[in-house]
């Protein structure tokens, strides 16, 4: 809860959250480095991602300790945001599926190599 | 109006839903927090929407091609002194800088809760140097993939799309990071200058969610852009 003197707490959360931050970041570039593929790169990926996002919003940004007034204000609009990726991913699968069926386009390609 | 002030003003202290009922009834105030953060929290919600816009946007233009996606592993990959290219270095990096400037500006709030002003300052102007440090390694970035032959309409590797996205993207969260080293530095003067001694120091918090805010954004491209 919001305390009368601002949000201040402890200096040991900010550490120990800092800290898993550092380590999640760690994580979600192992995942590139070791090249894991599939199913399991986008749960990993997605995983570390909702973690940290909801680590800097509830204790470095303090979510976790304001009025539910706030966080609703702040975690109930972009909730909406969930329908537009649904209705546009639904919209983008159906343009794809159009460019190949009609103007023949091949959505079996590799990407070309990069050369350094 | 301070928070103390609006706490003496007779406010609900109850916490949960019980609280965001009586926040939201009988005409009267609704947020208990100084109206500078109540507005600062109204537009990163804004700023959300439009960040959210650029990557289902993103998303949509990737779905819907054809074309071949560039590997972004390969394409901002990095090679030091002669050595074989370490994949998507660069891009760690920059997210560990963002990471420690956010703990700094994290501890920079904190010292100025407990009316430190001097390592207030210094953790503030801490954290401006390493989004400085962040917004010179995105120019980096940036020529490196001019170099490459990266345009807006075309790249050598696959799908053109990627090129706009990629400018588009990173482009306006670098002004964002720029915008808020400026920001920082104009409240860290501020703050030495002791212009907040009597006000409190809530201003630091403000700029603290600006930044934080920042960071979160760079959380999702990261995740979104680098590594999907």
């Amino acid at each position: 809860m919001a305390s009368e003197a601002g949000q201040q707490h402890p200096l040991g959360i900010y550490y120990k959250i800092w800290i898993l931050l550092f380590v999640l970041s760690l994580f979600s570039y192992m995942v590139d480095y070791l090249d894991v593929q599939g199913v399991m790169r986008w749960t990993l990926v997605l995983l570390f991602m909702a973690l940290k996002a909801g680590f800097i919003l509830a204790i470095f940004m303090h979510v976790k300790w304001e009025r539910m007034a706030l966080v609703m204000t702040i975690l109930g609009p972009p909730i909406v945001l969930l329908l537009l990726i649904f209705f546009m991913a639904v919209e983008g699968n159906y343009t794809e599926s159009a460019r190949v069926q009609y103007l023949g386009h091949d959505a079996n390609q590799a990407p070309a190599h990069v050369e350094h | 109006m301070s928070q103390s002030e609006a706490v003496a003003n007779g406010s609900p202290t109850a916490g949960g839903m019980t609280g965001f009922v009586q926040d939201w009834k009988s005409d009267k105030q609704t947020y208990q927090v100084p109206w500078g953060k109540a507005m600062m929290w109204i537009f990163l919600v804004s700023d959300t929407f439009i960040f959210s816009c650029f990557l289902v946007g993103y998303m949509t233009v990737r779905i819907s091609t054809a074309d071949p996606w560039p590997l972004a592993t390969e394409v901002f990959a990095l090679s030091f002194f002669g050595s074989d290219p370490i994949p998507l270095i660069l891009i760690a990096i920059m997210t560990f800088v963002l990471i420690t400037s956010s703990g700094t500006m994290a501890l920079a709030v904190n010292f100025g809760y407990r009316r430190d002003k001097r390592k207030t300052v210094m953790f503030m102007l801490f954290t401006a140097a390493l989004g400085a440090t962040f917004v010179g390694m995105q120019a980096y970035e940036w020529s490196k993939l001019i170099g490459y032959g990266v345009r807006p309409w075309s790249n050598p590797w696959g799908a053109e799309q990627f090129g706009s996205v990629f400018y588009m993207i990173t482009g306006f969260h670098g002004l964002h990071v720029s915008a808020g080293v400026i920001y920082l530095l104009i409240i860290a003067r501020k703050v030495a200058r002791g212009d907040y001694d009597k006000k409190g120091y809530e201003i630091v918090e403000i700029t603290g969610l600006y930044w934080h805010f920042v960071d979160l954004v760079w959380v999702f491209i990261f995740a979104f852009f680098y590594l999907l």
